[in-house]
């Protein structure tokens, strides 16, 4: 239970780092899931196979939003997750089905990986009637009850504190389960994030904090908005554990996760992983991305995690025919998406009073 | 058989019998808990629910409201405690972004029962920073509920159906009326959002006060009266969902039309209230609509300057005199 009036400090005295948080290296970890693939039994291997697919599903599903929203279909904001894929797939991994995920603006990536189908998260974007918040949300605001998938936000910061909230039910019921927490590197200037990781550390709360370190806050790099360069040393004012390295492998990023769900869920104690990563496209679909280069893009997308984990599912021995299918399967998926979101109804007027308040307004 | 109440033991009366109601409903706030409450308001309550469920909190208003509503998506129900209103300044956009509009934005899937509750408008030379009627601010959100009781009885009723609400309800209290005594019943129950009640009868004006200015109106009534008119006051009690029905009906009988809240003349819910009577009762209006505010300056500290900037019995009887002039029918009776 949270123990507000009786803080103990100890967890202050003994916090230490869960990793030394050293300057990662890409593919040089000993973890577990970097063990060759012939020593992996095949189930690790469908696993893989079963991420890949996930990853594969978000970057076609953006692809067609970035058409559509060229075609007038997709209006306001949209912001696309291509690059990043390897973090929020391989996060949510480490997830039982009912544990929490809240998110920022750039949502649909996490969404997907949550579980929501693509139908309602394509007609979401098209603002139909079919989408998962009935075309009232848009694309910045991923929600869906079944899968607890708690929404994106589109306020930086401002669903931090919110995702604390949601630990704190956790916590206060006893109910097991763990929240995840995600946002950019930008955020970690605002209130809202000391707020949320200082109650959340006083009280011991069932939650991991990820900070999706893409190298730019729309145009802004870290280095001209932090005074350090490790996201992660704000966890030592708090006295929480912490954890940093490269999403340059999905199976890495879900099993460096597991560990922080783990203490989490076992030990209710909050931990702030930084994960660094790269957005292959603009901020959003207005950002022609003009702070950095063509040459750093295009190194960056040598280092594709998504191509990183096809490769290894090549090398491993998953057949070449398999990975066809799962990709001729994917298209499917993708196709039935846009087709269902163009073809959904646009919501009724009489939604708009409905959803503002439950219940009478006035009795 | 009716108690008499203050009203903070009565808004405390309702927290207690929720909190045994229902476990899901917990407090949280500064000082709420081992101090005992800031204004007293909560007095008790720790050593009753113990520390699980009343909760004291850092400075940290942004985060400890956004604490509040991503607990109350998934099912607790908060009630989140600002020392004062103004503070809840820098927790705005928990109330603006998120719990006014989690429920939209996952098209109705997620809603958000919390209240927010704690002292609101002047207190005692408090100065600027310290005296807002921040209702204004609020009441204009879609999404929210905002009530401002001024009774003992009225406080405990809507408080516990605050609580019991599944929308985001925002309670107007005042440190100015925390030990006002009134009658609660004893089985003072839910009381309804959305209708005012008129705490005196009148045929000549109608004065719409909430909170502690429904006291001023009451004041300014029983001065009018000694000089023969008899202003109807209406509390509202509630300001989003408002009663425009019992508005609109006194102002059909009265054809006059005062309006007095603390805060700033410009905007506002009394702004809000003279749209609707102008468009509503157009034809039954023999003067001008008027308002009844705070000064347009920040508050001042001198102790002489603040009463002058908060509406005072005297200005209420002013406004009246002018509206009632308006029409050569009125003679005043007595005359
Ligand atoms: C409080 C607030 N200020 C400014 C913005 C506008 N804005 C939207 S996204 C963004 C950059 C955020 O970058 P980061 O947190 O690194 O996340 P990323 O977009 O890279 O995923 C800004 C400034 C906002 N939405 N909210």
């Amino acid at each position: 239970m949270p123990q507000p009036t009786t803080p103990s400090h100890d967890s202050q005295s003994e916090a230490k780092p869960a990793a030394a948080s050293p300057t990662p290296t890409p593919g040089t970890s000993t973890a577990p899931s970097q063990l060759g693939p012939e020593t992996r039994p095949s189930g690790e291997l469908d696993h893989l196979a079963f991420l890949y697919r996930q990853m594969l599903l978000i970057r076609r599903i953006e692809e067609e939003c970035a058409r559509a929203y060229a075609e007038g279909k997709i209006g306001g904001f949209l912001h696309l997750y291509i690059g990043q894929e390897a973090v929020g797939v391989g996060a949510v991994a480490a997830l039982k089905p009912e544990d929490y995920v809240i998110t920022t603006y750039r949502d649909h990536g996490i969404a997907l990986a949550k579980g929501m189908p693509a139908r309602a998260i394509m007609a979401e974007l098209f603002g139909k009637a079919t989408g998962c918040s009935k075309g009232l949300g848009g694309s910045m605001h991923m929600f869906d009850r079944e899968h607890n998938m708690l929404g994106g936000y589109g306020i930086v910061g401002g669903h931090i504190p919110l995702a604390a909230g949601v630990a704190f039910a956790s916590k206060y019921r006893g109910d097991g389960k763990v929240t995840l927490c995600f946002f950019g590197e930008g955020a970690v200037s605002i209130g809202g994030f000391h707020e949320g990781l200082s109650l959340a550390a006083l009280w011991k709360l069932p939650i991991v904090f990820i900070c999706e370190n893409n190298e730019y806050s729309m145009g802004t790099p870290l280095s001209r908005s932090m005074s350090v360069e490790d996201v992660t040393t704000k966890a030592l004012g708090y006295g929480i554990d912490r954890d940093r390295f490269f999403a340059s492998d999905v199976l890495e990023v879900e099993q460096r996760i597991a560990e922080a769900v783990q203490r989490a869920r076992e030990q209710s104690l909050p931990t702030l992983v930084e994960i660094r990563t790269y957005r292959f496209r603009g901020h959003s679909m207005s950002d022609p991305a003009k702070y950095r280069t063509q040459a750093e893009l295009e190194e960056q997308k040598k280092k594709d995690p998504m191509h990183r984990a096809r490769a290894r599912l090549s090398a491993g021995g998953y057949a070449e025919t398999r990975l066809k299918a799962l990709e001729e399967d994917v298209e499917t998926e993708v196709a039935d998406a846009v087709k269902f979101a163009n073809e959904s109804p646009e919501p009724d007027a009489s939604l708009l009073e409905e959803t503002t308040y439950s219940g009478p307004f006035a009795y | 058989m009716p108690r008499t109440l203050r009203y903070r033991e009565a808004i405390r009366e309702a927290m207690i019998e929720e909190m045994e109601r229902d476990a899901n409903v917990f407090l949280m706030g500064e000082e709420v808990g081992h101090y005992q409450g800031a204004y007293k308001v909560s007095e008790g309550m720790l050593e009753k629910f113990g520390a699980k469920r009343v909760v004291d909190t850092p400075i940290a208003e942004s985060g400890f409201a956004g604490i509040g509503v991503g607990a109350a998506m998934v099912g607790l129900r908060p009630i989140i405690e600002f020392m004062t209103w103004n503070f809840s300044a820098v927790a705005f956009d928990q109330i603006l972004n998120n719990a006014a509009k989690v429920r939209q934005m996952s098209g109705g899937q997620f809603t958000c029962p919390i209240v927010f509750r704690g002292p609101n408008a002047s207190a005692r030379q408090v100065g600027s920073q310290h005296s807002h009627a921040m209702e204004h601010f609020y009441a204009t959100i879609p999404g929210v509920k905002v009530i401002a009781p001024a009774f003992p009885a009225d406080a405990k009723g809507l408080m516990k159906a605050a609580i019991r609400d599944d929308n985001p309800v925002l309670v107007m209290e005042s440190e100015t009326l925390y030990s006002f005594k009134g009658e609660v019943p004893d089985d003072q129950d839910v009381i309804p959002f959305g209708k005012a009640t008129i705490p005196r009868a009148g045929t000549d004006v109608t004065i719409v006060a909430y909170s502690r200015m429904t006291h001023v109106a009451l004041d300014a009534a029983a001065a009018l009266a000694k000089e023969g008119i008899e202003a109807e006051v209406i509390d509202l009690r509630s300001l989003r969902p408002l009663d425009e029905d019992t508005i609109i009906r006194s102002v059909q009988k009265t054809h006059r039309c005062v309006v007095v809240h603390e805060g700033w003349p410009y905007g506002g819910v009394g702004a809000e209230i003279a749209d609707r009577v102008q468009r509503l009762a157009f034809d039954s209006l023999d003067a001008p609509i008027l308002r009844v505010t705070s000064l347009d300056v920040p508050m001042p500290y001198n102790a002489t300057l603040e009463q002058m900037c908060i509406p005072q019995a005297p200005r209420v009887v002013a406004a009246v005199k002018r509206v009632v002039a308006r029409t050569s029918s009125f003679t005043p009776s007595g005359n």
